[in-house]
This record gives C-alpha cells, sequence and structure tokens, in this order.
C-alpha cells in the first residue's frame, strides 16, 4: 500500500465516521461540530486528488461559513446547551426517501466518472483559470453565476426584512 | 520579475535548501523509499515551523509587555532575566504546573479541543507564508483564499470555548467574538482582493514577487489601511478587544479556563497578531523584497522579520494608544464605513488598473491619486453626516432644556 492510499483510506474512515455521528449524536451542538470534521475530511480528499483550490474552498465554504452558520443557529434559537428532543420526527419516512435518492443520483455519477487512477483529474493551474473565465464568459456559466448572485440578494433582502423591527403601524 | 532572475547556484546557497537535501540524503540512505521521504521531510518542516512560531511567542509576549509599559510610562517586567527576559518563561512554567479545571456542567472534550483550535487555526497560517525567497511551506497557488479559510478556524474554536464552557459570560463573550469575526471578514477579503488583481495571483509567493519595484502599500494605501484595522479586529485586540471586556463581562470567551488552557487562547493571541503583522509585510510591504535579496536570499528573511516587527510595533502602539469601542460602535464602524469604503476602492482600482494597463500611464501615480480622491471624498462625506448630526440635535435639544422642573422630581 502506498503512503497515498494509506491516508486515503484514514482520512475516509474519520469521514465516515463523524458523518454517522452527525445524525446519532443527541446534541445539535455536537451534530454540527461533527459536521465540520466530516466537511474537513472531505476537504483533505480534494487535496489528495491534487486539487488545492476545491480543498481551500471546500473549508472556507463549508466549513467556515456553513458549518459556523449551522452553530450560531442552533446558539440562537433553542435552549442553548441541553436539547434531548427526539432525533425522529414524523418527517423520517420522507427525509430517508430523499437521501437514498440523493444516494442512488450520486451512484449512478460516480460509476459513470473517468477511470480514477489515471492521476489527477486536471492540472489545478489550469483548471483554476479555466473557472475564472468560464463564470464571466458569455458562452461560459454567465447566466448561472448572475441568477445566482440575485438568489443571494434576495435572501440578503429577505433576511433584512425577518430581521427589521416595524416602526410604523400604519 | 525580479526574483525569477535568481540562479539556480544562489538558491542552493540558501541554508534551508542545503539541510532539506541534507536531510533527504540521509533518509534515503537508510533505505527509506522516496515517497515516503518527502512525507517525513513535510512533516519534519511543518512540526519545525509550527515549533518555532509558538516559541517565538515567547519573546513576543516579552516584548509587547515591555512596549506596552513603555507607553503607560512604567517600566515592565525587569527582575527574571537581563531585561526581565525571562519573566515569560517563568510565567509558562507556572501556567503548567497549574491545574486545567473543567467546570462541572462543561462540555469535557469540545471545552479541552477549543484552544488547541484556536492556537492551530493561527499556526496553521504560517504554511503558505514566504519567509524567503524560496522558503515557504507550502507555495500553493491560492495561498490568500487558505489565509482566509484557515483564519476562520479560530472562530470556530472561540465559539467551541463559549458554548462549552456553561458559563454566561463565556457565551456572551463568544456571541460578540463572532459577531465581530464575521462583520470585519467581509472588509477583510474586499482589501485583499485588491493586491490580488494588482499582482494577478492569490499564490504568496507570487504576490511578494510582484513587488520587486513597487510595494503595494503605494499602489493601494487605502486597501492596506481596510486591511490593518479589519484583521486588528478578528485577532480582537485593543480598541476591538471587547470580546473579552473585563469590565463588560468579566472576561469572554475563556473565563472558566484556567492553567495552560487560558495560557493557550494567551498564546494563540500574540502569535495571532504577530502574524497579521506579517501578512500585512507580505501582502503590501514587500515581504522578503528589499536591496541585495537577488545574490542573497537568506537576506530576504531578516528584511521579512525586520518589516514583520516595525508592523507589530504599530500593532501594539494602537493597542497602547486607542480606547475600547463599544459593541454598537464597533458594528456601525464596520457596516456603515468600512464596508463601503472598500467597496468603492475596490471597483475604482479594478477599473482603473484595466485602464492603466491599456492606456499606458504610470500606475503608481494613478492609483495612488485615485486612493487621496477616495480619502477626500470620504471625509467630506463625513463632514456632511457630521453637521446633519448637530443639527439635528439641536432641534432636540431645546424642549430637554425647557424641562428641568420635571426632571427634577
Amino acid at each position: 500500500m502506498t503512503v497515498p492510499q494509506i491516508i486515503f483510506l484514514a482520512t475516509a474512515a474519520v469521514t465516515l465516521i463523524a458523518a454517522l455521528m452527525v445524525v446519532t449524536v443527541p446534541r445539535l451542538v455536537h451534530a454540527g461540530l461533527w459536521l465540520i470534521l466530516a466537511l474537513g475530511g472531505i476537504a483533505v480528499l480534494f487535496i489528495l486528488l491534487e486539487n488545492g483550490f476545491l480543498a481551500v474552498v471546500q473549508v472556507a465554504i463549508y466549513i467556515d461559513a456553513i458549518a459556523i452558520l449551522i452553530i450560531i443557529a442552533v446558539m440562537l434559537t433553542r435552549a442553548v446547551m441541553s436539547d434531548t428532543d427526539p432525533q425522529i420526527n414524523r418527517m423520517w419516512l420522507a427525509s430517508a426517501l430523499a437521501s437514498l435518492i440523493i444516494m442512488a443520483g450520486l451512484l449512478v455519477i460516480v460509476s459513470q466518472a473517468p477511470d480514477a487512477s489515471r492521476g489527477p483529474l486536471v492540472d489545478a493551474e489550469v483548471g483554476l483559470d479555466a473557472l475564472g473565465r468560464a463564470l464571466v464568459d458569455v458562452d461560459g456559466f454567465i447566466l448561472p453565476f448572475e441568477v445566482a448572485s440575485v438568489l443571494l440578494v434576495a435572501a440578503l433582502v429577505g433576511s433584512i426584512m425577518v430581521a427589521m423591527t416595524p416602526t410604523r403601524g400604519d | 520579475m525580479p526574483t525569477s532572475a535568481i540562479s539556480f547556484d544562489s538558491r542552493m546557497s540558501d541554508p534551508f535548501t542545503t539541510i532539506d537535501q541534507f536531510i533527504k540524503g540521509l533518509l534515503i540512505g537508510l533505505g527509506l523509499d522516496a515517497a515516503v521521504t518527502d512525507i517525513v521531510l513535510n512533516i519534519v518542516g511543518a512540526v519545525v515551523l509550527g515549533s518555532v512560531v509558538g516559541a517565538v511567542a515567547i519573546l513576543l509576549i516579552w516584548a509587547e509587555r515591555k512596549l506596552l509599559a513603555r507607553i503607560q510610562d512604567r517600566i515592565g517586567p525587569n527582575r527574571v532575566g537581563p531585561y526581565g527576559l525571562l519573566q515569560t518563561v517563568a510565567d509558562a512554567l507556572k501556567l503548567i504546573t497549574k491545574e486545567v479545571l473543567i467546570p462541572k456542567g462543561a462540555d469535557r472534550y469540545v471545552f479541552i479541543m477549543a484552544p488547541m483550535v484556536v492556537v492551530a487555526g493561527v499556526i496553521g497560517l504560517w504554511a503558505v507564508m514566504p519567509l524567503a525567497p524560496g522558503l515557504i511551506g507550502s507555495d500553493i497557488n491560492v495561498g490568500l483564499l487558505y489565509i482566509i479559510a484557515i483564519g476562520a478556524i479560530g472562530t470556530l474554536g472561540i465559539i467551541m470555548a463559549g458554548l462549552s464552557s456553561n458559563n454566561k459570560y463565556a457565551l456572551l463573550g463568544a456571541f460578540r467574538t463572532v459577531a465581530q469575526m464575521l462583520s470585519y471578514t467581509v472588509p477583510l477579503i474586499l482589501a485583499l482582493l485588491i493586491p490580488v488583481m494588482l499582482a494577478g495571483s492569490m499564490g504568496m509567493s507570487t504576490i511578494v514577487e510582484a513587488q520587486g519595484s513597487v510595494w503595494f502599500i503605494f499602489l493601494a494605501p487605502l486597501a492596506a489601511l481596510i486591511f490593518f484595522i479589519s484583521s486588528m479586529a478578528e485577532v480582537g485586540r485593543a480598541p476591538f478587544d471587547l470580546t473579552e471586556a473585563e469590565s463588560e463581562i468579566v472576561a469572554g470567551y475563556h473565563i472558566e479556563y484556567s492553567g495552560m488552557a487560558f495560557g493557550m487562547f494567551f498564546v494563540g493571541e500574540f502569535i495571532h497578531a504577530y502574524t497579521i503583522s506579517a501578512l500585512f509585510t507580505v501582502i503590501f510591504l514587500g515581504g522578503w523584497q528589499g536591496p541585495g535579496v537577488e545574490s542573497f536570499p537568506l537576506i530576504g528573511f531578516f528584511y521579512f522579520i525586520l518589516k514583520t516587527s516595525v508592523m507589530y510595533f504599530v500593532v501594539i502602539w494602537v493597542r497602547g494608544t486607542f480606547p475600547r469601542i463599544r459593541i454598537d460602535q464597533m458594528n456601525a464602524f464596520n457596516w456603515k464605513f468600512i464596508t463601503p469604503l472598500a467597496l468603492v476602492v475596490f471597483m475604482v482600482t479594478a477599473i482603473l488598473d484595466k485602464l492603466v494597463i491599456e492606456a499606458g500611464f504610470n500606475r503608481t501615480a494613478v492609483h495612488l491619486a485615485a486612493n487621496a480622491l477616495i480619502v477626500l471624498g470620504t471625509f467630506f462625506l463625513l463632514r456632511a453626516h457630521a453637521a446633519s448630526l448637530r443639527r439635528r440635535l439641536e432641534v432636540t435639544d431645546r424642549p430637554q432644556v425647557q424641562q428641568p422642573e420635571a426632571a427634577s422630581d
């Protein structure tokens, strides 16, 4: 077994265990922390694929932004520390079904992926440059990119509307 | 670019490369696989870099206490060792011998992990710090993004500390810290985008190499100022130390920590302050650039340390000079002043840089003039705002002045 393989297996094991803990630990804050560990494991997997950019983005977006926001949301909405709600509510069947569908989709995509043994998928330097150009290229992804920013602005305005205290009653 | 002119021979005169080659030869001579040797060397490099940065904290704490004392007209530590140099060692030994108390009802593992996460998040930043020509932990092409990503892990450590302590002051301190760090990340990133545009890369080495002729502080003084202020807020030092305001919330997120667990937060803060000085040096002051670097790469290391120390002095100076701001002032200053200013500077720089390259003007002169214009505009806006505030105050003051009797009973 080569060294990268050992690192891959160890990382994969940690990621899977952390992911399992996310859905099994009773306290929401702990689940959030385990989620951060699982997402960090995925960042390490990106490094093993020799794509430093995706790894850093994974840390910046998922660990920094989303995971920290989840924890803050939990802190602000619950009776913080001692959350002992039942872990399963009446939506469990629907959510299990949704997860199964997502998993089936992932399996189909992964099975169609090109042979991974050919080494790193894209040269990181070229990939980053091409990504930047594709996002602002008219023939590329400029429309989805702009639509996503409109969506974010809408979310921003919406959150301001929610947070704003009504000043006048008329 | 001047540094690409460094010949291969002068790079070999760099002692770090020699040590690297020596250990590599030794390990391969012992019969280790070449791939394993690389990984061992990476681990050794990481451990050495991390330990040196950690050990420097001892010196930093001494320097800061001494300088703060001078600013406040005191002498500072002068009993242990020459000039009190060993005072920090004594303090560290005392902290290590003390028991780490875990309060009742605390979240045991999270509580113990929090200080480690904070320190690790800071030391991790040094992995992409270009210390000298060719001397960098990992020269990834997304260095600045890495800095932002890893830098926010410290926030996570502080949330963990505040949550797990089972103490309302700790929780309040953590809330304040998170609010402050999350909001000041916005101007921080906007200010960092400007050197990225000027250098055309996010790689730390490339950014330093692009400053061979002109340092970025001359091209983007406003961005440098915004970066400096918002990174001070990220560290949470005075004047942004309301996250651990003793007079309001006792000590903030580390109130329940004792012994070396508390010491770790302390060390983390000092290393973080030094790290932002180093980042400022790399991004705006040309890093290891200076006369003579091309023939002797090792001089670059001394330039880097020298500039970083000057910046660290400024950080301490600010800490010793400014009063602590309130939480509403902190938020207002960020969202109503720094963030809009950073947006304006960002857009002006982006447009001008494109035009300058096409028209062939002097890049430095154009950017300096644009920055001066923005400063002037900001002053006029502030004056107008202050005048309107004063007018409103004069209107609302009158009825209050006429009711002294109502107020007296």
